[in-house]
């Protein structure tokens, strides 16, 4: 009944460790690297030859004259030289606890606080809560509409266009239907900052 | 609307692509030509060739289980091995030591039974080594393993009076190259053009746009300080000078060739993430385009298995009822869970503070733990895809999901993984399902129960209980004695009835061979990593030894010749028994545990 058994599965098991681990995943990553070296080498965004993030990382935002994002849990990734680099983390929290509501709460007087000239009364769902990565570097149109009050009044810049940054950063449905509509926080901050 | 669009078109994908390629399935078990034979057959012939493997062999059940078990072995020890020594190994650019013995043990078990429980965060524990070489070498074998099985199965029902059931050599090796490979090269490329990273690049920095004050906190890590006025070095929180707090000017920003293993690990129904959060994670699925992909391809193959299966027994009806029935409770399940995320909470609703509503420039709802490109409808779509086919990848975190939203998705995993399941595993385990169908139902009618022209007696009936029994088993034996052990609760990120969740949620998962986690509980520690590693291979491997069984007593069989009497099991009255069958063994089983957990806090909720 075993007989050739463990021979042929050695065989077979080296074989497919070859050509599934090695070949294939060179062979993806080569076309990749050929074809599409911005998307495979992470969607960076360069400022002056410095890498100043990339465009699907998220960062965390608290400044009156940038536009704030989704909750971000900082982590810290220790360097190897034991610098310290931040990251972000998904909250795993139950939404349908007392104790959430109270940090749903304390959320919602912090932007209500920071946005009183805002034209909706309820704050929009993606302001305060935490996304799926912790990493989301995008929030919805009426996260992005929210604050365009404030962001008028602290960057000086005039409400039209402070709007034309945020329609420049704002990407649809894919083919209209999959997904939800989208802004790019980094991207409008960078703009709003002059640096893109 | 919009969304109710979105849910259509994701199912309607999903069946127009599962039909052909279930067709194709069935063409490579027996070897007929298609059009990639011009391209790949020279090559399989090579291969068996070069590893002096007989194509025409016959393995009798025991053979082929025991082809199987060495196979799988030989993945579990290499595994460690890899993850072990990997500080040793090159394809390591960050320097990371290596894994403990338990982390591999569980990781290693977790690859080889297509589970891909992931106790880690990929771009912090594993070197790229371990990720191609080990992991992705498993996402492939281990989904061509299952495939492997269901052929030996079909040829259990096809074959009369005869002991054969095919050689798992050529089983593996013919899933592999014509099935697996040129769809994972298409879903691969695709991937990496939508934004999925491909490289081999250590970690790359980034200047943050706001530097970031943080201090260390009780957990041993640290924390982002509240309105920290930062100068140059120092932390000042209204004017006092905060010690120990460090300011943070870079951001982390993790590479690697992902872009092959995702591709890999949806349509394997593996799951393992190359990164931490999965397809959640940016660099892992940044849109909604990589995300259609991704979701259809995790359940593509389990789909295309029942019209595979239909055309192997030559009973094409068969294929098609036994689609249906998965087909009716995913609908299902996918409703209950989109109705309750949609609806969100009230906590999260905070007395109307928060704009949880659907509008055009918001999914609204339950966005806790979801992604702004996916919204609630690409999101719930997916979970409920993934708890329905043993994937276990997941592009929103299920710990936040609400409590009738996690029910489902702990059911659905409970039900044995017979909605679809796993590639393979999902169609022979909804065998096992028909089977005790059959045997109900005979028992109604005073017959003696046969399927598919065979006559079912004790032994098969035997293993079919092992093979819907085993998940059950090894899911409530294992959580109850977790929860007896007093350092659990430490483990847990959310108290009371949602904590209990988060612990039934590993054991069921791991239980079903599903991966997908509650990831707020911390399950790297020796002994859970144990149990759920043997868990992992004891509900792996029996319901294997089971379908083994049944498919070499079943080819030793003659032909029972339908007659007027003779139970149809294609109408729609089996259809409905089966998902009756399978809905009332898994509420029998669960309803106690699942009260426990997400419906207990489901009425504190609505409290």
């Amino acid at each position: 009944m075993f007989k050739g058994v463990a021979s042929r599965a050695l065989g077979v098991f080296a074989l497919f460790t070859v050509v599934c681990g090695l070949g294939y995943t060179l062979v993806v990553t080569g076309i990749a690297q050929v074809a599409f070296p911005y998307q495979a080498n992470g969607s960076l965004i360069t400022v002056d030859g410095k890498v100043v993030g990339s465009e699907l990382i998220g960062q965390n935002f608290d400044d009156e004259a940038h536009m704030w994002g989704r909750i971000q849990n900082v982590s810290i990734v220790k360097g190897e030289d034991g610098e310290f680099m931040a990251y972000g983390t998904p909250s795993n929290l139950s939404p349908a606890s007392e104790e959430y509501r109270q940090l749903v709460d304390a959320r919602v007087k912090k932007i209500r606080a920071s946005n009183p000239d805002a034209g909706m009364d309820a704050v929009p769902v993606d302001l305060v809560t935490c996304s799926g990565s912790g990493l989301d570097p995008e929030i919805s149109p009426d996260a992005a509409e929210y604050q365009v009050p404030r962001l008028v009044k602290a960057t000086g810049k005039s409400e039209g266009e402070v709007r034309e940054i945020i329609a420049q950063c704002t990407k649809g449905r894919f083919l209209g239907v999959f997904g939800e509509p989208t802004v790019n926080v980094l991207k409008v901050n960078l703009m709003l900052d002059g640096a893109l | 609307m919009d969304a109710a669009i979105q849910y259509i078109l994701y199912f309607a994908v999903l069946v127009v692509l599962a039909v052909p390629l279930g067709r194709f399935m069935a063409h490579i078990m027996d070897g007929e030509h298609t059009f990639l034979s011009p391209v790949i057959a020279p090559v399989e012939r090579g291969v068996y060739r070069l590893l002096r493997i007989d194509a025409a062999e016959q393995m009798g059940c025991r053979r082929y289980l025991a082809s199987v078990l060495v196979f799988s072995g030989i993945g579990l020890v290499t595994l460690v091995a890899l993850q072990a020594l990997q500080s040793f190994l090159p394809g390591n650019p960050q320097h990371l030591p290596g894994v403990s013995w338990d982390l591999s043990f569980n990781t290693a078990a977790s690859f080889i039974t297509n589970t891909n429980w992931q106790s880690y965060s990929g771009e912090t524990t594993l070197s790229y080594l371990v990720q191609f070489m080990g992991l992705t070498v498993q996402n492939f074998v281990s989904a061509g393993t299952g495939i492997a099985v269901m052929f030996a199965l079909i040829r259990g029902f096809r074959q009369v009076k005869e002991q054969g059931l095919g050689s798992f050599w050529v089983d593996l090796t013919r899933t592999v190259l014509y099935v697996l490979i040129p769809l994972n090269l298409v879903f691969g490329i695709c991937l990496a053009a939508g934004g999925v990273i491909s490289n081999f690049q250590p970690a790359q920095k980034a200047e943050l746009v706001e530097p970031v004050a943080v201090q260390p906190n009780a957990d041993g890590g640290w924390s982002v300080i509240d309105g920290a006025q930062i100068e140059g070095d120092t932390v000042k929180v209204d004017g006092k000078v905060v010690e120990g707090a460090r300011v943070v000017t870079e951001q982390f920003l993790p590479q690697g060739p992902a872009a092959p293993q995702v591709a890999i690990k949806q349509s394997g129904t593996n799951g393992g993430g190359f990164f931490g959060v999965n397809s959640a994670h940016p660099y892992e699925n940044p849109s909604a385009f990589t995300n259609i992909i991704e979701m259809t391809s995790l359940l593509l193959i389990p789909a295309a298995c029942c019209f595979a299966f239909g055309i192997g027994v030559k009973n094409t009806k068969q294929g098609k009822a036994i689609f249906a029935a998965m087909f009716i409770l995913l609908v299902i399940f996918t409703g209950i869970i989109a109705v309750n995320e949609h609806a969100g909470t009230p906590q999260l609703a905070d007395g109307g503070a928060v704009n949880i509503e659907m509008t055009d420039g918001q999914a609204g709802g339950n966005m806790e733990g979801k992604e702004s490109r996916f919204g609630i409808a690409s999101s719930s779509t997916w979970s409920a895809f993934t708890t329905a086919a043993s994937n276990g990848s997941v592009n929103s975190m299920h710990d936040s999901y609400t409590p009738l939203g996690g029910f489902v998705q702990m059911l659905q995993i409970a039900l044995g993984e017979v909605v679809f399941g796993g590639v393979g595993c999902g169609l022979y385990g909804m065998i096992g399902f028909a089977i005790l169908t059959v045997f109900i139902a005979g028992l109604m009618v005073g017959r003696t129960p046969e399927f598919l022209g065979k006559k079912i007696e004790p032994g098969e009936m035997r293993w079919a209980v092992v093979l819907c029994l085993a998940t059950p088993f090894a899911i409530l034996v294992c959580s109850a004695i977790a929860c007896m052990v007093p350092g659990l609760a430490d483990q847990l990120n959310n108290g009371g009835a949602h904590g209990f969740s988060e612990a039934l949620y590993a054991f069921t998962s791991c239980g079903g061979n599903n991966g997908s986690a509650f990831a707020g509980m911390n399950c790297n520690i020796p002994w859970i990593n144990v149990m759920l590693g043997l868990e992992m291979l004891f509900a792996r491997f029996m319901p294997i030894i089971g379908t083994l069984a049944i498919a070499g007593s079943l080819a030793k069989k003659g032909k029972v010749a339908e007659s007027a009497g003779t139970l149809s099991t294609t109408n729609g009255m089996f259809v409905f028994l089966l998902v009756f069958i399978v809905l009332l063994i898994g509420a029998l089983s669960f309803f106690p545990a699942l009260a426990l957990g997400p419906v207990a806090e489901f009425f504190q909720m609505i409290a």
